[in-house]
């Protein structure tokens, strides 16, 4: 195995649009910049793609500024342990790389957060944003029948992307209530750039049906699924799909900045005015600190780069923006939380885990995550309550309490190369 | 139109596009079974973006891959877990 070391005054880890924004800005400012990234492209999950033909403009901008800043970009390698202080281990195909760092950028970016439901776990049920990548590496979906459901704008956009690569949407279906959607609508007029891209969305989506207050109970069928149960109102129906798309929001990324020992408050990091955590030296920007979008994840990004460089008065510009954004996350989060009805739709034979394959039955046996991991294992495969965790917050009030290197399943050559480095 | 990346899928041979990912490449094979969980579960891809691990496929012997994030090379050996 290929082992190599690398030294940066400023670390990024995630080249989503946080990451980017922060390495260019950081660069901008002479620092010595690294940007490291487990994708073999940076633009993160939102701008995947982008590098290669650019339809967003202001994801064209920043990857040309970023192929045009002096970043050292170190793609397709994940973090998975701190080795000491200052310096972290990462795996790649070729070996371990050691990055040591003087000051570090977490923009780990976010996942979507999956709740379990009879079915949930049948081939071709996919998370929204899953199905949507999948589709952009390569999956044939034209004249395919498909149910977009969960909740939150990321449904939209999907639904558009999969309707122009020639699916059938049947139907996307929004758990968030009517009322609160047209409340979360009225606050939008502060927010200009939304609107557009709303009104965009909207022209496409044009034919497709949108179902507020409606959700997935069940999906059904035989090695795959061939249909879904859906409830709205006092209606309860199936419809025949190839695929169904289903996510419900987002839920962050903490878990290295947890491994650091970053506080972190119901479930995001906890940072300052220049987007320092509680670890002085380490900085968040993007979706880990407050699930808010593309625009505020830039902001925050151009905030910590600057001032992880030094250049505070710089970082300090961006303040106003930044404010106004977090009120639009804020608003994102009230309209789109979950419903108490979603609770009841996994039962007892209901796989919560999907690892260990624990049934939510065994797991209401006990009465923490710890003791449940104890005693079923749940949570201890290799997505290691990535998946399952933000679910038993849900449906059972459990917390993660802790997160251990290797952050993520790596090779046992790479965690011996990790912990003998001294 | 670039030449297709030639791979095969559980010993069958097939062509696919330039930047496809071994997931798209098992998919389009016809199967939407990636791999059986512990209790013997058919499963497929659920997250898209290597987090999940349901889509542990196997690639040229090297076992429990994250086919999502694995882009098709030349000659590929693809097997899912059966």
């Amino acid at each position: 195995m290929n082992n190599s070391k690398h030294s940066f005054a400023v670390l990024v880890v995630g080249a989503g649009p946080a990451g980017i924004a922060a390495a260019c800005c950081a660069a901008e400012c002479g620092a010595r910049v690294g940007l490291v990234d487990k994708n073999a492209r940076p633009g993160g999950q939102i701008w995947r793609g982008e590098w290669q033909d650019s339809r967003v403009a202001e994801a064209g901008n920043w990857l040309r500024n970023l192929a045009a800043a002096r970043v050292e970009i170190l793609p397709a390698m994940e973090v998975f342990a701190q080795q000491c202080a200052g310096r972290l281990a990462a795996e790649s195909l070729d070996g371990v790389t050691e990055l040591s760092y003087k000051k570090l950028i977490l923009c780990t970016g976010a996942r979507e957060r999956f709740l379990p439901f009879p079915g949930w776990t049948l081939p071709s049920v996919l998370g929204a944003g899953g199905l949507q990548a999948l589709v952009e590496s390569g999956l044939a979906i034209a004249g395919k029948r498909v149910v977009v459901a969960g909740s939150g704008p990321l449904l939209l956009a999907v639904a558009a992307h999969l309707s122009e690569h020639g699916a059938e949407v049947r139907l996307i279906a929004e758990q968030t209530p009517w009322a609160r959607l047209i409340r979360f609508g009225l606050a939008l007029p502060f927010h200009r750039q939304k609107i557009s891209q709303a009104l965009q969305l909207r022209k496409q989506l044009s034919g497709i049906a949108y179902k507020a207050g409606c959700w997935v109970m069940a999906a059904e069928g035989n090695g795959r699924v061939e249909s879904v149960t859906l409830h709205a109102g006092n209606k309860t129906w199936k419809e025949p799909c190839d695929y169904l798309a289903c996510g419900f929001h987002l839920t962050a990324n903490t878990e290295l900045a947890v491994l650091l020992g970053c506080e972190v408050r119901a479930g995001l990091v906890r940072v300052g005015d220049f987007q320092e955590s509680s670890i002085p030296g380490i900085y968040c920007a993007g979706e880990p600190t407050g699930i808010g979008g593309v625009e505020l994840s830039i902001v925050e990004g151009q905030i910590a780069g600057f001032a992880a460089a030094g250049q505070c008065e710089r970082a300090r510009k961006y303040f106003g923006e930044r404010k106004h954004l977090r009120g639009f996350s804020a608003a994102l989060g009230t309209a789109f939380a979950l419903r108490d009805e979603l609770r009841l739709l996994a039962d007892a034979e209901t796989i919560v885990c999907r690892c260990e394959d624990v049934k939510l039955g065994r797991l209401r046996r006990y009465s923490s995550w710890r003791e449940a991991k104890l005693q079923t294992r749940c949570g201890m495969g290799p997505c290691q309550g990535r998946i399952c965790g933000p679910a038993m917050e849900f449906l059972l009030g459990w917390k993660v309490e802790s997160s251990r290197p290797p952050i993520f399943p790596v090779q046992v050559a790479s965690l011996a190369a990790a912990t003998c480095a001294e | 139109m670039p030449e297709g990346i030639s791979v095969t899928v559980n010993g069958t041979r097939m062509s696919v596009a330039e930047n496809t990912t071994v997931l798209a490449a098992v998919l389009a094979s016809g199967t939407a079974m990636v791999r059986r969980s512990v209790s013997g579960e058919p499963r497929g891809a659920l997250c898209g973006i290597g987090v999940c691990f349901e889509c542990r496929v196997t690639v040229n012997s090297q076992r429990h891959r994250r086919s999502c994030q694995i882009l098709c090379g030349q000659g590929m050996d693809i097997r899912t877990d059966e």
